[in-house]
């Protein structure tokens, strides 16, 4: 397996081979339904849930309504505290961005905090090009990049793989694995602590992401448990942070919002073990801020699917989905897997690829996602919104051409029923050609002798 | 035009159509509004002690003068021999150590100085109760952040006067300008099947010291 998601098949076809995958369904049911509870049982003490739900969402909006103001804002205090701000339209130039910092300090290695924004750009491919080895420290990344496997959940990139899988990925990989390594998660993570402590002390330069930026403070926030991103975020002298520009808030309290609905709805936690805060170049730091667009601004321009922005990555969507659950994150073929990745990447990247047009309709808009986001985003509506703006194949356009032209008029619906109904026995049970597709899942129903207008017209509803 | 142009353009090209929002803010506040009648939690320190627990930190109380006594039975119970101290910790929590050789942070200790002491002890800021929460703000006695990063034993004292009921209070209370670093229990992962181990990167062995009620 590789890193890359380019040239993938569409999701049925990847969807397909992922759930005859027994192990994968197994590690995905467990981990996901373990979740799953956890999550329910830390919401339901929170007496304000649903207002905190509102106020997410609302504060999230607000933002994105006046989203300049509040970039100008957080540069002006980024800066003013001793930051650097910079800014990348795109992937391309957010790489070649830090690329250039890295450069500058002389050093060739990086620690990373886990992120999804240097995930969506390819940072770590990137910067191996101009010959900087980018270190994940994040477990869950670090299984990923030690097994050269692709993340497939936001929160924990390799829900794929058991204890079992771990380890074996750790003897194979990990120079320094102690030989008597268990599949005790604690022996594992224990394995983990040992082979990075000398790293992070020794390194000079750290990349980051961060859950928020607060506009009015020019304050960065990461929530993390293990430390490793305290490691990155407070030993090296040189901290660069990837930031998208959808991950601002305008104010300081806003956080009494955030901090109490991410830990809940991502790891069911009442509190992650570490949350980090500082403002600009922090206890003798280096600090650069990289506001990344990527696609971002297209997502904004869209009435019903700018909401998709509201998302701070908690992964409560995927945990949630029957679809996520049984396919798993590969088949999506982006770094955003699951419900909030099938709206996210076909806005983001376009849909001009096979996979990507394909997105919009890997659900079965059941909506608990809907239900279980906590910023109220509805997921639902905006893939119904996608499938209306997906490229559609000729066969089914012809079809819907059809069925616009016989509705529109009472005459030609008329007509067309009774012809069906006198042709019912020679009616086929399944369609023809491209629109076999569609029966090879479903049965067509039965053609009535009569209408039921036919009916009406002839008895006048029958016999009261 | 330069990214920054171009971006702030696409920007208000997006939003030109874009709604007013209001925020309601009808939940629990720090100044006790909401919605929701106020359930006055009466035992701040009881519920943070239950909160800290549920995290496998173990939680002690301690009256105003018995601090130095439960420190020297932690640092002795934990096979503390070298303990990081910030500058501005109150002497009398130390008063109590014997056979502890105390590696004062001023002048700052060097990283591998750090990472080989057994443990630091700090106050705290703010302390939240519903969460289980500890936050440092790198003022007296909490010293920088590496200080209670590197060791694998962090003894954390909570004047219960610090504890508050919930986030909003914690956020109305604290300077964004400071660096802070919020603590719920010892550093953990859920990265292996999604279910929760302590100890990872961070100090994996947490005492939270409550100081009177």
């Amino acid at each position: 397996m590789s890193g890359t998601f380019l040239g993938m098949p569409a999701f049925p076809a990847n969807a397909a081979r992922a759930v005859q995958d027994s192990q994968l369904r197994h590690n995905l049911r467990k981990a996901t339904h373990t979740i799953r509870a956890k999550r329910l049982s830390t919401i339901a003490e929170v007496p304000d849930w649903r207002e905190l739900r509102e106020a997410a969402k609302a504060v999230k909006d607000a933002t994105l309504r006046d989203l300049d103001r509040h970039l100008l804002c957080l540069e002006e205090q980024v800066t003013a505290t001793g930051g650097h701000v910079h800014w990348a339209r795109d992937a391309a130039e957010a790489c070649r961005i830090v690329a250039g910092l890295v450069r500058a300090t002389g050093e060739t290695e990086v620690v990373k905090v886990k992120s999804m924004a240097t995930q969506e750009i390819g940072l770590n491919e990137a910067l191996a090009e101009h010959g900087i080895e980018a270190y994940e420290t994040d477990l869950a990344e670090l299984i990923v990049q030690l097994g050269d496997d692709r993340p497939s959940h936001i929160l924990v990139p390799a829900i794929h793989r058991n204890r079992a899988e771990i380890r074996e990925i750790f003897l194979r990989s990990m120079p320094d694995a102690p030989p008597g390594l268990t599949d005790e998660p604690a022996a594992l993570a224990e394995a983990a602590r040992l082979h990075l402590r000398q790293r992070f002390l020794a390194s000079k330069v750290a990349i980051s992401g961060a859950n928020f930026a607060v506009a009015e403070t020019g304050t960065l926030v990461v929530l993390e448990s293990e430390g490793n991103g305290r490691m990155c975020l407070t030993l090296p002298e040189t901290l660069i942070s990837v930031v998208g520009i959808e991950k601002i808030v305008p104010t300081w309290r806003d956080l009494e919002i955030f901090l109490q609905v991410l830990p809940r709805s991502s790891t069911g936690e009442r509190m992650n073990p570490y949350t980090s805060t500082w403002t600009g170049a922090t206890e003798g730091q280096t600090f650069h801020l990289v506001l990344l667009d990527n696609g971002r601004t297209d997502v904004l321009a869209d009435e019903i699917g700018r909401q998709a922005l509201r998302c701070i990555r908690c992964s409560a969507c995927l945990n949630v989905c029957p679809v996520y659950e049984r396919a798993g994150g590969h088949a999506y073929g982006s770094v955003y897997p699951g419900p909030i990745g099938a709206i996210l990447t076909p806005q983001m990247r376009g849909m001009g690829s096979p996979l990507d047009a394909s997105l919009p309709y890997a659900s079965t808009l059941c909506g608990a996602c809907y239900d279980a986001c906590p910023v109220a985003i509805d997921i639902p509506e905006v893939l119904v919104h996608l499938r209306a703006r997906a490229p559609h194949p000729p066969a089914e356009r012809a079809a819907m051409g059809a069925a616009a032209w016989t509705f529109s008029r009472a005459v030609r619906l008329t007509r067309a029923q009774r012809l069906a109904s006198r042709l019912r026995r020679l009616l086929p049970r399944r369609l023809p050609g491209p629109l076999s597709a569609w029966t090879d899942t479903r049965d067509l129903p039965e053609v009535p002798a009569e209408s039921f207008r036919d009916w009406w017209s002839r008895t006048q509803g029958g016999p009261r | 035009m330069s990214a920054r142009e171009t971006i702030l353009r696409r920007i208000r090209a997006a939003v030109a159509d874009a709604p007013e929002v209001a925020v309601p803010r009808d939940y629990r506040t720090a100044s006790g509004a909401g919605g929701l009648g106020g359930s006055a939690v009466q035992d701040l320190p009881g519920l943070f002690a239950e909160r800290v627990d549920d995290y496998r930190a173990t939680v002690l109380r301690a009256g105003p003068g018995e601090v130095a006594g439960v420190v020297a039975e932690r640092a002795a119970a934990r096979g503390v021999e070298r303990l990081a101290v910030p500058p501005g910790l109150p002497e009398e929590w130390l008063a109590g150590l014997c056979d502890v050789r105390l590696l004062r942070d001023d002048p700052p200790l060097a990283n591998d100085e750090l990472d080989r002491a057994h443990g630091v002890i700090t106050g705290c800021a703010v302390a939240v109760a519903e969460t289980g929460t500890i936050v440092l703000d790198g003022g007296p006695g909490q010293g920088r952040r590496a200080l209670t990063l590197l060791p694998d034993y962090h003894l954390c004292v909570v004047p219960a006067g610090h504890i508050v009921r919930g986030v909003p209070e914690a956020v109305a209370l604290l300077d964004p300008r400071r660096p802070l670093t919020w603590i719920s229990g010892p550093s953990a992962t859920s990265d292996i099947e999604l279910d929760r181990v302590e100890g990872v990167h961070g100090p994996r062995v947490l005492d939270v010291v409550i100081v009177g009620n």
